[in-house]
């Protein structure tokens, strides 16, 4: 692992317009291909924080670098391109459900053409090929023509996976990915995101409401209470007495 | 032990004062505007005999009439396809932008939306007359017109579909990397092309009807000949006609219906 952070956070606070806190003086750096699980009570700021790292919440001070950069300044193409190189599963898949599974795992390339060839859907061969080996690694090439609603929600969420893969991202977030999902169904996607941790090198963060899946799969655990972390460590030195206090309200 | 912090619903929440005063003000208004246009829904009753006369000399459709409004009948149609994509097209950039979820500018909205508002204040039957007056008698007037007419009634009705969309994928395709625009053409328009296509079909049959109206202030189309067959009392030559209109709003909807089934 290298020993440079990918993601880096300094002083990071975020209150939200009505006032409410969403994150709480935020410290702490994320090696470069980590896999990362912040846990915590619902409200605890797991989504807020995972989406201040790809700007899509914009934080009110502090600042957040990504690869030495601090990302505040990006505006419009370079705000693209930033996040080009990080990927973002959802709780609730949010694939394009009237489409294909091609078309939706072609969508997560878009950002590598100009808006008329996205529009006029002139993607390349090789793009094409990229979305079939990217559904190779998630196992649902059978399904490439099949219309997304008619997938069930674990196949849905892989097709999720293969358009992220799409972007050739260095960082995934994964924003309560199996929250909707059966435990069988729970421990494949998990497998997968595990993989291209470990094969590819991307950086995985991941928000999970499941202590056993935070200890299963982490490298390191980071617990958060009302948007400021409370706790942080790698997963050798968890153990299970922490992580029920995380979970006690206090 | 302490109480729970219940919320105190307020006095109005608790007696529904809105809903209630809605209500009354409707029935107030419809009273109301009843009584000042006057309104005499008994005399709908007590002249029933001349409708029902009318209906008779009616009855027995001049076939004969039938190839002569084909042509005429066939341009309304074309006005009506004309006009209402003309307006369509232009309609759906105008309902992207007012489109409360898309456009998060509230003066830009706001502005926008006041252009609708207004072109749809403009009465159609206004808009011919003017048209016909800068282009002269013909079918020109009347594509312009319904053009107009489409516009207005289009960008509403498809700025409301848009705002029912489930936003999840845009903020996927946010998420990706993704411009304004393929972000529209990629979790937008699927979610809502099938709505539009059907209110654009329910569009074009109102601008068949509305192009036999518009026919009556030299717009062209049938609606010269159907008012010449009420001018000359020439009833069973207005049966026809209605039959023919009939016609082809059946084929409208048919088409509508089975364009949504398929697009779904
Ligand atoms: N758009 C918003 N406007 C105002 N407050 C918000 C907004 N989004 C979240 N919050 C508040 O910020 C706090 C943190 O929310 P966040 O969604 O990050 O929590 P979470 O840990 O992801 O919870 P959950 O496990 O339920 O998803 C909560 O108190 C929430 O009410
Ligand atoms: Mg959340």
């Amino acid at each position: 692992m290298d020993q440079q952070p990918i993601i880096s956070f300094k002083n990071v606070n975020k209150i939200y317009n009505n006032g409410t806190v969403g994150l709480k003086d935020i410290n702490f750096d994320i090696p470069r291909g980590e896999f990362l699980v912040v846990v915590g009570l619902s409200g605890a700021g797991k989504s807020t924080l995972l989406r201040t790292i790809n700007r899509m919440h914009e934080i009110s001070s502090g600042e957040i670098t990504i690869e030495d950069e601090p990302i505040s300044s990006y505006k419009g193409q370079s705000l693209r391109l930033l996040r080009r190189k990080i990927g973002m599963i959802f709780q609730d898949f949010n694939l394009i459900k009237r489409s294909t599974v091609q078309r939706n795992v072609l969508s997560g390339r878009v950002s590598y053409y100009p808006t008329w060839k996205s529009v006029l859907n002139l993607f390349s061969a090789a793009d094409k090929d990229r979305a079939i080996r990217a559904l190779e690694r998630v196992n649902l090439t059978e399904k490439l023509y099949t219309r997304a609603d008619e997938l069930s929600g674990g196949q849905q969420q892989r097709v999720a996976i293969a358009r992220t893969l799409m972007q050739d991202p260095k960082v995934i977030l994964a924003d309560e990915p199996v929250a909707s999902l059966d435990p069988l169904t729970t421990q494949t996607v998990m497998d997968i995101l595990k993989r291209l941790n470990q094969e590819d090198g991307i950086t995985v963060i991941v928000n999970l409401h499941s202590v056993a899946l935070a200890r299963q799969y982490a490298d390191r655990i980071v617990g958060l209470r009302a948007g400021a972390v409370v706790y942080d460590k790698e997963i050798a030195d968890v153990t299970e007495a922490d992580l029920t206090k995380i979970y006690q309200t206090a | 032990m302490t109480t729970p912090e219940i919320p105190q619903r307020s006095w109005s929440q608790r007696w529904h004062v809105k809903g209630v005063g809605w209500t009354a003000l409707l029935v107030a208004l419809l009273v109301g505007s009843s009584k000042m246009t006057g309104v005499d829904v008994g005399m709908f009753f007590s002249n029933f005999d001349q409708f029902t006369n009318l209906l008779v000399r009616m009855s027995q459709p001049a076939w004969s009439y039938v190839p002569i409004i084909i042509q005429p009948l066939y341009e309304t149609i074309q006005m009506a396809i004309l006009g209402t994509t003309i307006g369509t097209v232009f309609a759906v950039p105008f309902a992207v932008l007012a489109a409360s979820n898309l456009v998060h500018n509230q003066w830009l909205r706001g502005i926008i939306r006041l252009i609708l508002d207004l072109v749809r204040t403009l009465p159609d039957l206004l808009l011919a007359a003017i048209f016909v007056a800068i282009f002269g008698i013909g079918s020109t007037a009347g594509v312009i017109t319904l053009a107009i007419f489409s516009f207005g009634m289009i960008s509403k009705l498809f700025y409301e579909v848009i705002e029912t969309i489930d936003m999840g994928p845009l903020e996927a395709m946010e998420s990706v990397g993704a411009s304004k625009v393929t972000i529209i053409w990629y979790a937008v328009l699927p979610q809502i092309m099938n709505q539009f296509v059907s209110y654009f079909l329910y569009t074009l049959e109102i601008n068949v009807r509305a192009s036999t109206v518009l026919g009556y202030l030299g717009a062209g189309g049938i609606g010269v000949f159907l008012q010449r067959s009420l001018s000359e009392f020439d009833y069973n030559k207005t049966a026809v006609i209605i039959l023919a209109m009939l016609v082809v709003v059946m084929v409208i909807d048919g088409v509508s219906n089975h364009l949504r089934r398929v697009l779904l």
